[in-house]
């Protein structure tokens, strides 16, 4: 019987979430890595049982962790990241330059065909790849070293480099987002880059052609249609028709274009999904309600899904990297808050419930279809 | 022997249950104890000091014999009750965070 598997790295541990394909009942393991802040967890494409978790403390750094059967077991492979020459210099907050300095992996993502490919999005912003399964890591340089990147500030979360999306059907396009630099594209497997943030306007941005500077907060695909991206920024919802060489506005009536996640159904590659959260300086949701909004147009028209989510004194946030959807034939939508709940819906969010409420604050949610 | 002792996070990545026992060749100085340390231990390596020997994390402290080594030079000797085994080499994680 298929069936799913959640994948959430929390501020001190990682957790992972099992259910049948009625997506009813919940089976709860962990913590894994207790103590730790588990940035991201996620499987392979490629191998249902290949997971890779990145794992971190102030006190010791960075750990890279594997496992080969699922999440029953773990090793720790490589965390040696090392870029590559001469780091550089970036802005820091106050303007003076500052050296690339690496501090955590945000984001994990396996190849599409690969078990043993992975990338991983790094604070300061790089992007680094390795190919035997976690063991080394090399950095893709040229995303740095084309141009702009000694440009680049740090957005209020750290200089991060938090989504990669690799289009399934042109080898060797791939996009990375970098808060607060902007969105960039690869057409040759990261050889090189330039930015793709046409389009995009950026209060505090003096320059409405600015070609970085953008803090991009997410960025969502459907795999049939990877010509079509879509993001969260700072403020505003924004959508690419053309693989991100222009972009345009589709806030239309949210109640706050700011926000972190932004997600694709899995089916329907115009159904779309953000948490529209107040404001930059007040992270919680408009009014005290929970509120996911769903767009069936691909934008402009969006409707707040309410049914099961709290619509009083609710004052978590959902970060970027804290949504998911799977992929059976009732799509399921899943995310997860600072508050320690991760809420699930079997019906593409017409309907919600927690699967667990109390969990640490949570950093990140994946989730794998089960055959 | 040489009686090293880890942070419980440390000891839990590493899957240790106790205390470390080492046995060095040569002299017993903070380098020579860190160097057998992540060689039993690949997975430790990066997470007291940087790579390849690199400097002390900033939130990790080394104790041993009621005083703070952290800051000594990591090739002086150590204490002669580390080195006969009768005292613990200390690696701690500093009281921080949440």
């Amino acid at each position: 019987m298929s069936g799913v598997r959640v994948l959430a790295g929390t501020r001190k541990g990682a957790f992972i979430l099992t259910s049948d394909g009625t997506r009813k009942r919940w089976e709860v393991s962990g913590p894994h890595f207790a103590g730790w802040e588990i940035y991201h967890v996620k499987g392979s494409p490629a191998d249902q049982d290949r997971l890779y978790a990145s794992q971190s403390s102030g006190w010791s750094g960075q750990v890279i962790q594997r496992s080969d059967d699922g999440g029953e077991s773990w090793a720790p492979v490589g965390n040696q990241f090392a870029y590559q020459g001469t780091p550089g210099t970036h802005q820091w907050y106050d303007g003076t330059p500052h050296p690339w300095e690496f501090e955590r992996v945000w984001h994990l993502e396996p190849s599409l065909d690969d078990p043993d490919t992975v990338y991983a999005g790094v604070e300061d912003a790089g992007l680094f790849r390795s190919a035997d399964g976690g063991s080394s890591w090399q950095e893709l340089p040229a995303l740095r070293g084309h141009g702009t990147g000694p440009s680049w500030q740090p957005g209020a979360g750290g200089m991060c480099l938090h989504t990669i999306l690799l289009d399934p059907t042109r080898r060797g396009r791939m996009f990375a987002a970098i808060s607060a630099a902007g969105a960039f594209r690869s057409d040759d497997e990261g050889q090189t880059w330039r930015p793709v943030n046409q389009g995009l306007q950026s209060e505090g941005i003096p320059d409405p052609d600015a070609e970085t500077g953008h803090c991009v907060h997410r960025l969502a695909m459907h795999p049939s249609r990877p010509d079509v991206l879509f993001m969260q920024k700072h403020w505003d919802v924004m959508r690419s028709d053309n693989g991100g060489e222009s972009w345009r506005e589709i806030s239309g009536n949210l109640p706050s274009d700011f926000g972190f996640p932004i997600d694709v159904h899995a089916h329907e590659p115009d159904t779309v999904y953000v948490v529209p959260i107040t404001s930059d300086a007040e992270h919680f949701p408009p009014e005290g309600k929970l509120r996911v909004y769903r767009s069936r147009t691909g934008g402009d028209d969006w409707e707040p899904l309410t049914r099961g989510l709290p619509q009083e004194n609710c004052y978590v946030n959902v970060l970027r990297d804290a949504m998911a959807t799977d992929s059976l034939d009732s799509c399921g939508v899943y995310f997860g808050t600072t508050g320690g709940q991760v809420y699930a819906s079997p019906d593409s969010g017409d309907t919600w419930e927690p699967i667990v409420r109390d969990l640490p604050a949570v950093l990140s949610v994946e989730v794998q279809t089960l055959p | 022997m040489i009686r090293v002792v880890l942070p419980a996070h440390l000891r839990s990545l590493a899957r240790i249950g106790g205390e470390v026992h080492l046995d060095i060749t040569g002299p017993v100085t903070q380098r020579s104890v860190l160097d057998a340390l992540e060689a039993r231990y690949p997975m430790l390596c990066g997470t007291i000091r940087g790579h390849d020997g690199g400097p002390r994390r900033a939130f990790i402290r080394f104790f041993a014999c009621e005083r703070d080594l952290s800051h000594d030079p990591p090739d002086d000797p150590l204490p002669q009750p580390v080195a006969a085994g009768t005292e613990p080499y200390l690696i701690i994680g500093a009281m921080a965070g949440g």
